[in-house]
């Protein structure tokens, strides 16, 4: 099927995101979940000397959307600093999925940009 | 501007511009309020369940998707399609008699409140109930529910009282009686299902003890298509003096019970489920119960007399329907009950089984495809729910709808029965009358080629895991 949301690149991030997993010690985490589709993720982000971000782990089960956005907004922020972060939109997030979502996807597609949101808005040390 | 034209009774220009708009569908009203027999009546004017017809009468079919893609609408346990009967019904009042209903003494506002309370008639019939005082027009199932809850609930339940509900039961039957519960200090008790979401009567003579004054049930899943054994479940719950409240939203489309022979106490349904308009719904009960009942909410209409510092309140049904009422939506479900009445039940429910049995055939066929509820399609109702194993729901429906194909996703409003069932969402594809064989199969074919995309890209990766946990106890959506 021709389809751009269920294209090859999406459903890769979807099955074999490379971010998928646990950091040793992260600096910051978020959760968060959509209790209507039943959808969640668990964002892990460790940060630079620099303050940069290092790298970025999620966990997490939910439709295709939502975990490839997540992924892929994973790959975008890793080795931005957190200010750089926060000034995502939820307009760059649909082009990096590039397809336009319908108001309900728009939910799914943004979870994982919220649970980022969520994880640089309130910066410290999240485990102790 | 023509003088002629002023002086012409704007309504009989209405009508003549329109050979559409004549006075029809009223004189259709005046018969069938005359006529006013039992609902068994419909059975012997039953015209030949024609299925190229039945599409022909619902517009909406009657079109594509995206170009090329016709659309096959398998979302009617959401809300059915309408005829065109409905549509016209409603297109009449609006058109042609705008009044409002129960004081004008002109020709229009008699003829408005004729043919709302003619709807209330229909009503009656199609439930089997003699008495049309019995019927209370609320803006829909959910509304029902909370004028029991609100009103009998609050009059007559105390503290160590229980109510008991089945683990089927969709939000709108659970939240007004949580509620309920947490204000007057009222127990809620769940009768288990058994593990393919059938509602065993010995479960829920286990539940019923003495301080049992109410058995909620649904008269069919709108998630797994259960029909619980509504007869026996009566039978069982009177004869320890407590009430029975049937939530027919979803059993009245595909199976026409007799309500009033059943004894149920209290049964609500909508009107856009059945074919009609939304924003209409109606709580039957019994008229003794109804009568002691306190009204809950209050303002023009629900009163017969009222001075500076009090008020004294109309008879039922009115006494429960405070200000102007829905009455372009009540004229239109009156024309869906006619429209739904014209087929015999057996032959509706002969095409929605054959519909049914196809779909367990089509889908049960397809590698990783779960579907929830009873495997026997006699033990239920015109409703597939399913998950495919590696693929969540919402992916499922999005690709089904570039195939045309119209089904819901999620929890559909049933979260403790995902919880029972250990998923957090599922995929429902949901039948009516004019649906067809050819296009279960298409959802078949369209599931197979969803599988095989999902596969080949799973295919020596890491697959998904499954869910951690089920649904949340949140009790939105």
């Amino acid at each position: 099927m021709d389809d751009p949301l269920y294209r090859e690149e999406i459903l890769d991030h979807y099955y074999s995101s490379p971010h998928r997993g646990h950091l040793e010690s992260p600096d910051l985490v978020s959760d968060l979940d959509n209790p209507l589709c039943g959808d969640e993720i668990h964002l892990e982000l460790s940060l630079g000397t620099d303050g940069r971000i290092n790298q970025v782990r999620f966990e997490g089960h939910g439709c295709v959307i939502s975990q490839a956005a997540t992924s892929l907004l994973a790959d975008r922020v890793e080795g931005a600093t957190l200010d750089e972060v926060r000034q995502i939109t939820p307009v760059d997030v649909v082009k990096l999925l590039g397809v336009t979502l319908s108001p309900t996807r728009m939910k799914c597609g943004l979870l994982g940009w919220k649970a980022l949101q969520k994880a640089v808005a309130e910066p410290g040390p999240a485990r102790e | 501007m023509d003088s002629t034209e002023v002086k012409a009774d704007p309504v009989l220009q209405a009508e003549q511009r329109s050979g559409l708009l004549s006075r029809e569908p009223i004189d259709d009203l005046r018969q069938a309020g005359a006529s006013g027999g039992n609902w068994q009546a419909a059975a012997h004017r039953a015209s030949r369940f024609d299925l190229e017809e039945v599409r022909t009468a619902f517009p909406a079919l009657r079109q594509e998707v995206s170009p090329g893609v016709p659309l096959i609408y398998f979302d009617s346990a959401a809300t059915s399609l309408k005829p065109q009967q409905v549509v016209q019904a409603v297109l009449d009042f609006m058109t042609i008699y705008p009044a409002n209903v129960h004081r004008g003494l002109h020709t229009l506002s008699e003829r408005a409140t004729e043919a709302f309370e003619g709807a209330r008639d229909k009503v009656a019939r199609l439930l089997g109930v003699e008495d049309s005082g019995q019927i209370i027009f609320t803006r829909g199932t959910t509304e029902a529910i909370n004028l029991v809850a609100q009103s009998w609930g609050r009059a007559e339940l105390k503290p160590g009282d229980a109510i008991v509900l089945s683990e089927l039961e969709h939000h709108s039957n659970l939240v007004p009686w949580q509620m309920l519960a947490r204000e007057r200090g009222v127990e809620l008790k769940y009768v288990e299902l058994t593990d393919d979401a059938r509602l065993d009567p010995d479960a829920l003579e286990a539940a019923l003890t003495d301080r049992v004054r109410l058995v909620a049930v649904t008269g069919m899943s709108n998630v797994t298509g259960t029909i619980p054994p509504l007869e026996r479940i009566v039978e069982m719950v009177h004869a320890r003096g407590a009430r029975v409240l049937v939530d027919a939203a979803q059993s009245l489309p595909h199976h026409r019970l007799n309500f009033g022979r059943l004894g149920v106490d209290f049964v609500a349904f909508s009107g856009h489920k059945l074919f009609g308009p939304t924003g209409i719904g109606v709580l039957y009960g019994k008229r003794e119960l109804l009568e002691a009942m306190p009204p809950v909410s209050f303002g023009g209409s629900m009163v017969v007399r009222v001075d500076r510092q009090r008020a004294e309140w109309n008879e039922i049904p009115w006494k429960f329907e405070a200000g102007t009422p829905p009455i372009a939506e009540a004229i239109g479900l009156g024309a869906a009950i006619d429209y739904l009445s014209q087929f015999s039940a057996q032959e509706l429910a002969g095409h929605e089984r054959g519909l049914l049995t196809h779909a367990h055939d089509v889908l049960g066929q397809i590698a990783s495809l779960r579907i929830l509820g009873p495997a026997d399609p006699e033990q239920k109702g015109a409703i597939v729910s399913f998950t495919m194993e590696g693929t969540h729901p919402h992916d499922l429906a999005q690709l089904l709808d570039r195939h045309g194909i119209a089904i819901r996703a999620g929890h559909h409003c049933a979260m403790p029965l995902h919880v029972r069932l250990g998923i957090p969402a599922s995929a429902r594809a949901s039948f009516s009358m004019y649906n067809t064989i050819a296009e279960i199969d298409r959802l078949g074919v369209a599931l197979e080629s969803i599988r095989l995309l999902f596969r080949r890209h799973s295919h020596e990766q890491v697959a998904p895991r499954p869910a951690t946990r089920a649904a949340t106890e949140f009790p939105n959506g």
